[in-house]
């Protein structure tokens, strides 16, 4: 039962690692590459706190071996805002009350934003069905989802400004 | 929670996954989206050997369609079949199943194929494969062979598929004429395993009167169970409420459900005749359009 090395990259910085094949996903972006913007809760699918952006898509990073993620490219919460500059999706977090304790936010944005990437003009119902694979315990749905709402709002908008 | 040790390989075409799977024997398994897989690992239910990785096997990750089938690739996620046109003018069941499964990030990894070994009886995939009809393609290093899928499914979370084989693609067919096709299933929560899951296709004759039928009720037996006494007396009738009574009292003697913390069997038998009307009436409806 050996190790493996593999080459990724995250957040457009490259890693060389030696693991072991049980090793999941969440664990090697917070132990080895120390990214612990990227929370584990229920380790078995459930919460979504882990979910980030592999290959463009975002998926549960708990139920992935680091190991099948040699040569491929992720995203974390950490690789979202740009120096220091936080995205629009993550301002909105900020101004509708969309955390609370914090711990689902960093899966919800990762979700978001991919959502968002493939659905331009979602309805609030096909919202709330993403938001259904999260679970936030402080039971803030509402403001997470007039953040998500509004940043929709707003990508229409500035859509709107440049195509006139 | 950490799965226990297990080799890993990730083949990058399917002869070398397949000599993989000759090699490991019993104590080979496939991992694909791994959504089912990988939870029961990390919760050590199951504690392979040897993973085969068939990530990489991008020959597995299509859909296709010719006049009378569609062909849909193992790999193929499921949040691939959801968004596909293909998949939605020519068998709308499955497109109208698959937003039931779990979650849009666990579809994004999720597998067609994946959903059909993992064989859960309340899993939609099944179930709407079985309403469909279809003929599931099983590799091994040694043949290759088709299945009808009444005869894949063998108990819970068991299939024809042996420890050597893989599945590599199904083909369904496409239903012709005045067709008519409803999913339907309950649960506490969107995206939980369904309590009882529904699906039924028919067609109509130019009467109003049904000429096929093909209603499968998931939750209710350790497979998904085509009720076929039920789709029997149905042909050669239009739908009304005295034959929906009929249907739903045969549904209430074959069904044998089991008890869980979610739903007694009484609770299920009941839930399996209520979603039988439903989905004929909706179906039936959507035929005569």
């Amino acid at each position: 039962m050996g190790t493996h090395s593999i080459k990724l990259t995250i957040n457009g910085k490259h890693y060389v690692e030696e693991v072991e094949s049980r090793i999941l996903l969440s664990d090697f972006i917070r132990e080895n590459c120390g990214l612990t913007g990227t929370h584990v809760g229920c380790e078995h699918g459930v919460c979504g706190a882990c979910t980030v952006i592999v290959n463009g898509t975002a998926v549960r990073s708990c139920l992935m071996f680091a190991v099948q993620t040699d040569g491929e490219e992720i995203q974390t919460v950490e690789g979202l805002s740009q120096d220091g500059e936080l995205t629009p999706l993550q301002q909105n977090f900020k101004e509708c009350h969309g955390l609370q304790c914090g711990f689902c936010t960093p899966g919800i944005l990762m979700s978001a934003q991919d959502y968002l990437a493939k659905n331009p003009e979602p309805s609030t119902q096909e919202l709330k069905e993403m938001l259904s694979g999260h679970l936030c315990r402080c039971t803030g749905y509402d403001g997470i989802l007039k953040a998500i709402q509004k940043t929709v709002d707003e990508n229409k908008q500035l859509a709107l400004t440049e195509g006139s | 929670m950490k799965p226990p040790k297990f080799e890993y390989y990730r083949p990058n075409t399917v002869d070398t996954a397949l000599s993989l799977l000759e090699e490991s024997g019993f104590d080979g398994k496939i991992i694909a989206g791994g959504q089912s897989l990988v939870p029961i690992m990390n919760m050590r239910l199951a504690s392979p050997e040897c993973l085969i990785d068939i990530n990489q096997l991008h020959e597995l990750d299509f859909i296709e369609a010719d006049d009378d089938k569609v062909k849909i690739g193992t790999l193929t996620r499921q949040s691939r079949i959801e968004i596909s046109d293909l998949i939605k003018n020519n068998i709308g069941l499955l497109h109208e199943a698959v937003p039931f499964i779990g979650h849009v990030q666990t579809r994004n990894r999720g597998t067609f194929g994946g959903s059909l070994v993992h064989a859960d009886p309340t899993a939609e995939i099944p179930l709407a494969l079985m309403a469909s009809g279809g003929t599931v393609h099983i590799a091994s290093a040694d043949e290759t062979r088709e299945v009808q899928i009444e005869d894949f499914f063998v108990t819970y979370l068991t299939t024809d598929v042996m420890p050597t084989e893989l599945l590599t693609e199904v083909h369904i067919p496409i239903w012709k004429g005045r067709v008519g096709f409803a999913f339907d299933e309950i649960s506490r929560r969107h995206g939980d395993f369904a309590i009882v899951a529904s699906a039924c296709q028919l067609t109509l004759d130019d009467h109003n009167k049904i000429s096929n039928v093909r209603l499968v009720l998931g939750g209710v037996e350790a497979v998904p169970l085509l009720v076929e006494g039920a789709n029997e007396i149905m042909i050669g009738e239009e739908l009304s409420d005295s034959l929906l009574n009929k249907v739903a009292d045969i549904v209430t003697g074959v069904v044998d459900p089991e008890s869980d913390l979610h739903a007694s069997a009484d609770y299920r038998r009941h839930l399996a005749a209520v979603y039988t009307k439903r989905i004929l009436q909706t179906a039936y409806n959507r035929a005569r359009r």
